[in-house]
């Protein structure tokens, strides 16, 4: 754009002007939006579908919670094996060579082992074969523990999750300390112990929410509320009521190749750092936008500006 | 004091910049260029008069405490009208958006009201987000195990733990609408001292072009 | 509406039905908003100066 267009384009108005009362503006605004909002609260509330408790979970897919349980102990959960900033496990997500969860190390660590199971069981008391188990698993070395945990995590994928059906083997105590755990989380004492690891104040559901994703329980339930990524979930909200519908840029990546291609191609692995750049590109984007040859020439090009003027270009001979 | 004295005083030298960038004729004028009528023009203080309702409802969940609206029907009320106004916010937002790109009203000098409008917009998303993190209720747990990935994925999860609810509800109700707030006021103010950008072919005249 | 969302889903689009009313609404509000007239006069209007 030419210099002395734009010296008199930023200079104080010179022309006609007209009456405008920019306060009652803003009280009149402020009236009609609080007078809507008030409208559709009463007609439709708000959503709130009631969180899962570790307790529902367990009285509701008692299977589901067990064969977790010994995910957690064997290390091949999703946590498990998840990487940084949770553990060592693995080296992540990644941006070609680029590994910045890794490089930004375990800031939260997270034990599966101990955290989830071992550690809430040491708070409660627990029938005799449970406390047995207990002994068991701590007077032993983290190798026997991780060959126990894995035999029957192998065992119990096999059986398709049915402990009755899984073979004897060389578990060590791994059925009974998963199933002291599936008793604690029906009576409902674990959700208090996992948040809480032995403290008083706590306020950081890490652990909590980690766990309960390992399980498919959890995913069930957002599936049938459609709130999976994989099916702009991002967009949605529980019930019928509206989401955040200003995500959509960023759900949209998600839904279509390379970044659907699931885990087994790079982009698809890797989807969610490559979105997170490509999101974080678009928004420093449109934050330049003016700056940006060509998209800034579209409103030159594309008169909607003479909608929004027309008075004033009709007065004018514009 | 003499007069070179004044001059190199730092508080006079603001008051002085201050009167020059933006009397209070120019903050609260009582005409505007004849051009200002359209409706496009509402959508500013409409998304202004949203984020009040916000800030007003939100202080009042905040007194009561995160889990307040599940078991109290006042409590459901005063959150209905916290959700509702941020889709108004939303939707007002972007439709001031639209318009303000179409009239390409960064022109004249006015790119950073522009910069600071989408930094607005950009927190307003944050400030959302971490909102819906401490709703206490399923949709929470579930945006905060899904999110999470997003964050770790480039190594943001290490200073900002979604899953973390303690963090969370400081950054939404404190850090967030306080950043949101002070960009959304400098934006504001901007355009009060800059005033309202011209229509694009207001100076062809001037400039000998035709039509 | 606490009850199960109807989405529409149309290859690797989907959407619910609300947000849907609300995409729609944006859209509609910037039509109106540019072809509704404005109300007041202009006969009201000051004439400035130095401009034609
Ligand atoms: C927190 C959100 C926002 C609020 C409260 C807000 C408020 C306002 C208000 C009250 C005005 C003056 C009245 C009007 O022209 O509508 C204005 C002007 C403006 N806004 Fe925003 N805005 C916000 C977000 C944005 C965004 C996201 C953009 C674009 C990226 C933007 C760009 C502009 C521009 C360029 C102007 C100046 C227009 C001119 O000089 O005529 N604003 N804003």
């Amino acid at each position: 754009m030419n210099d002395r267009r734009s010296e008199l384009e930023a200079a104080p108005w010179s022309g006609r002007t007209r009456r405008y009362d920019l306060i009652k503006e803003g009280v009149a605004a402020l009236v009609v939006v609080t007078i809507a909002t008030v409208a559709l609260s009463t007609l439709f509330g708000s959503p709130d579908d009631k969180q899962i408790t570790f307790k529902e979970w367990a009285v509701a897919a008692p299977a589901d919670f067990y064969a977790t349980t010994v995910q957690e102990l064997a290390g091949s959960s999703g946590t498990g094996g998840y990487g940084a900033p949770y553990n060592t496990a693995s080296d992540g997500v990644n941006l070609g060579p680029l590994h910045l969860a890794k490089l930004m190390g375990v800031t939260h660590p997270v034990d599966t082992v101990n955290d989830f199971v071992i550690t809430p069981l040491t708070t409660v008391v627990n029938s005799g074969p449970v406390a047995d188990a207990l002994k068991q698993w701590q007077s032993s070395d983290s190798k026997t523990q991780a060959a126990w945990a894995t035999n029957y995590d192998n065992a119990l994928t096999k059986a398709n999750q049915d402990a009755t059906k899984v073979p004897s083997g060389n578990y060590g105590p791994v059925p009974q300390l998963s199933g002291g755990l599936l008793s604690m989380a029906q009576a409902g004492s674990l959700d208090g112990a996992l948040l809480s690891q032995g403290n008083y104040f706590q306020s950081d559901n890490t652990k909590q929410t980690l766990f309960m994703g390992d399980g498919s329980y959890f995913n069930d339930q957002s599936t049938a509320s459609n709130l999976q990524g994989s099916t702009w979930g991002m967009m949605n909200e529980t019930g019928r009521y509206p989401g955040q519908a200003w995500l959509w840029l960023y759900s949209f990546w998600y839904q279509i190749p390379p970044f659907n291609n699931g885990d087994s191609h790079p982009f698809g692995a890797n989807a969610d750092a490559w979105i997170m750049v490509i999101m974080g590109a678009l928004s420093l984007g449109l934050i330049i936008m003016p700056l940006i040859p060509g998209v800034r020439s579209l409103p030159y090009k594309i008169k909607i500006h003479r909608l929004v003027w027309k008075n004033y270009y009709q007065e004018e001979n514009l | 004091m003499s007069i070179m004295q004044e001059k190199e005083m730092w508080t006079s030298k603001l008051r002085k910049s201050w009167q020059k960038t933006l009397p209070v004729e120019k903050l609260l004028p009582d005409t505007q260029p004849a051009y200002v009528a359209s409706w496009i023009y509402l959508f500013g203080v409409a998304t202004l008069a949203s984020l009040g309702v916000i800030i007003a409802s939100g202080i009042v969940l905040a007194f009561e405490g995160a889990s307040w609206y599940h078991y109290s029907n006042v409590g459901h009320f005063i959150n209905s009208m916290h959700f509702w106004s941020v889709q108004f916010f939303f939707v007002f937002m972007v439709v001031h958006l639209w318009g303000k790109f179409w009239m390409a009203a960064w022109r004249g000098r006015r790119l950073l009201t522009w910069i600071t409008g989408a930094v607005a917009f950009v927190a307003s998303i944050a400030t959302a987000f971490t909102g819906y993190l401490i709703q206490t209720n399923f949709d929470s747990q579930w945006i905060s195990y899904e999110a999470k990935d997003g964050f770790n994925s480039v190594g943001i999860g290490s200073r900002f733990n979604v899953t973390n609810f303690g963090q969370m509800i400081l950054l939404h109700v404190a850090f967030l609408p306080i950043v949101l707030g002070v960009i959304t006021m400098i934006h504001v103010l901007m355009v009060r001292a800059k005033g309202v950008v011209p229509p694009i072919d207001a100076f062809n005249a001037e400039l000998g072009e035709r039509k | 509406m606490n009850l199960k969302a109807v989405y529409i889903h149309i290859g690797w689009f989907q959407m619910s039905v609300t947000n849907l009313i609300i995409v729609i609404g944006m859209v509609v509000l910037f039509g109106l908003a540019l072809t509704l007239p404005f109300p007041g006069n202009s006969k009201g209007n000051k004439k400035g100066k130095g401009r034609k």
